[in-house]
Order: structure tokens, then C-alpha cells, then sequence
């Protein structure tokens, strides 16, 4: 009988510390979404449409997510927006003009020295890759509502020789 | 001593509770408040302001179709204003990429383009949606709504209808 009691309080503690130690992991968890949707998250970008300044072949970069929330992305900032034409995906981009700005931009770089003028409506943002030749953004898809906005990219990792802030 | 200890456990515990709030309001679910009457009778089913009740209705919105972007004709959904990022607005989707949609004022047909998708009010003379600023993109949706969770005499599911004048072609 005596036994038994201890087998019981035994298995009551291990219990205790099983619950304590899966509290604590998903207390990590959470800190670690709300770090990763709040504050910086490293991302990955591939593809030629921001060279010169990113490299084609998978930069690493840091992007801060409080400079869109508090409205604080401005003309010059590379920015993660999620895609218009898939929401699954993310491209990154530079601001050229901000709502109520009029944009001038060449919407076939290729072909023609064509311009155009446009004012951004209220609530958007105009994007464009810093490779006009080989980019798919505004020109194409409009201005961007200010919402679809997730990051503003401030530093890169990798690769290494241009570790630091973006130029 | 004994206080500095009591305030450190009290911060510790407001931010490990906020940490946790935060994780399921992003994740999971999350509650919100809708106003005005544009998506009446299906929230605030008041008819005119004199009848207004004290309360608006309070509505569960499910954060999982945020994996996917998966949505359907039919589904309420809260998305974030294109003219205006600060304000989230509740309305139906009525269409999705692809669909033929005609619009109300000069009976034109447009198409639904990738990744977007058409919301109207339920109320369509005291909406502001589609109609006014074209497809929204889909990537603007923060949640579904799934059920009514105040007041009390109108808790209940949020059926995925759609009036039949209202389908696409």
C-alpha cells in the first residue's frame, strides 16, 4: 500500500514537470512568433529585379516590421511586400513615391524612352526594383496598397563582403 | 525587497500573458468589434438608428485560412482598408480570381485579376467595397469570420451564403 502512495506521487511530479517544461517551450514559441511578426525576421531573396543592389543568387537580409506599422516607410526604403498576384509569396522592392506623390517612370525601359506620369492614390505605394529591365512591379501591377507592406529591409548578412547596412 | 520582488513577478506575468494573447490573436483566433451597416442583417441587423442597440456585434475571426489564402464564394472576411492601412473593414467575398464580375454603375464586365478577389456588404446601398474601389488584393485579408460571439441573443455561426443576384457568371 505504502508502495503504491509513493508510485502515485512519483508519477504526480514527473506529471508536474512535463506540463512545467511544455509551458516553457510554448512560452519560447511565442516569444519567438511575436520577435518574428514584430520586430526582425531574416529572409532570403532570389532573382535579378533588385541588382545592382541585392545579388542575384540569394542574399540573406534582415527586415524590421515595426517601421510599417507605426507608418514610418518612406521614398529610398527596400521593403518586403507581400505579392499583389500571389499572397503566398513575398517580393522586395525599393519606395519610389508615397500617397499623393507624382511618379515618373518608364513603363518599357527596353523598347522605347517613353514616360509616364501618374499620381499615387491615397493609401498606396509605387514600387519598383532598381532593375528596370528585368522587373515585375508597379509598372505593371499599379500602386501597391500601403497595407500589403510587411518589412523594410536594414540590414544584410550575407554574403559576407557586404555584411552591414543596405546601400 | 518584498515589493520589488511582487513587481518584477506581475511584469513578468502581464508580458508572458501579452506574449501568449499576441501569439493567438495572430495565429489562431482572434475577437473584434463590427461597426456600422454595411454588412447588415448579417452583424448589427438594426434597420435605422433609432433602433440601434447599445452593443455592436462582437465576431470570432479564424486566423488558419492565413496559411493557405484558400477562400470561397461566400466567405466573410476582415481585411485591411486599400485606402487606408490603419482601418480593417468586414464584407463577403463574392468573387475570385477569375470570375467575371459586373460592375453596378456602367455595365461593364471585369475580370477578377491573380490574387485578388471581389468583397460586397451584405447591405448593398450602405456598403463601401468593390464596387467603389475594385478588386483588393488578397494578401490584404487578416481573417475569417466564423461565428457571432456578442450579444448574447445572437450568438450563432456566420453561414457562407451568397444571394443568387449577386453570383458571378
Amino acid at each position: 500500500m505504502r508502495n503504491l502512495l509513493h508510485r502515485i506521487s512519483e508519477l504526480k511530479s514527473a506529471a508536474k514537470e512535463a506540463v512545467s517544461k511544455s509551458l516553457l517551450f510554448a512560452k519560447f514559441l511565442c516569444l519567438l512568433h511575436v520577435t518574428d511578426t514584430y520586430l526582425c525576421s531574416p529572409i532570403i531573396v532570389y532573382g535579378p529585379s533588385m541588382l545592382p543592389t541585392l545579388n542575384m543568387a540569394g542574399d540573406v537580409l534582415l527586415a524590421e516590421h515595426l517601421s510599417p506599422l507605426l507608418g514610418k516607410v518612406g521614398p529610398g526604403d527596400v521593403v518586403l511586400v507581400r505579392s499583389p498576384e500571389n499572397p503566398r509569396k513575398s517580393i522586395t522592392k525599393r519606395v519610389l513615391g508615397m500617397e499623393g506623390d507624382s511618379v515618373t517612370f518608364l513603363p518599357d525601359p527596353a523598347n522605347s524612352d517613353r514616360s509616364l506620369t501618374i499620381r499615387v492614390p491615397k493609401g498606396h505605394v509605387w514600387i519598383q526594383g532598381d532593375n528596370i529591365y528585368a522587373s515585375r512591379d508597379s509598372r505593371q501591377l499599379g500602386p501597391i496598397p500601403y497595407g500589403l507592406i510587411e518589412g523594410k529591409v536594414f540590414w544584410r548578412v550575407w554574403p559576407p563582403r557586404d555584411f552591414g547596412t543596405l546601400g | 525587497m518584498g515589493t520589488g520582488n511582487f513587481l518584477w513577478n506581475l511584469s513578468k506575468n502581464y508580458f508572458t500573458f501579452g506574449l501568449i494573447g499576441l501569439t493567438v490573436s495572430d495565429r489562431y483566433f482572434s475577437i473584434v468589434s463590427v461597426q456600422g451597416t454595411s454588412m447588415s442583417p448579417t452583424f448589427n441587423s438594426h434597420v435605422d438608428n433609432s433602433k440601434r442597440p447599445l452593443t455592436d456585434d462582437r465576431v470570432l475571426v479564424e486566423k488558419f485560412c492565413l496559411e493557405k489564402y484558400k477562400f470561397f464564394h461566400g466567405d466573410v472576411v476582415v481585411f485591411c482598408s486599400p485606402t487606408n492601412h490603419r482601418e480593417k473593414h468586414v464584407k463577403r467575398i463574392t468573387g475570385l480570381p477569375g470570375d467575371w464580375i459586373s460592375a453596378p454603375h456602367n455595365y461593364d464586365v471585369i475580370v477578377v485579376p491573380e490574387g485578388h478577389c471581389w468583397v460586397e456588404g451584405d447591405n448593398s446601398a450602405l456598403s463601401f467595397d468593390s464596387r467603389s474601389i475594385g478588386p483588393i488584393p488578397l494578401g490584404l485579408i487578416r481573417g475569417r469570420v466564423t461565428h457571432i460571439v456578442w450579444p448574447p441573443n445572437r450568438v450563432g455561426k456566420v453561414h457562407r451564403t451568397i444571394s443568387q443576384e449577386r453570383l458571378p457568371f
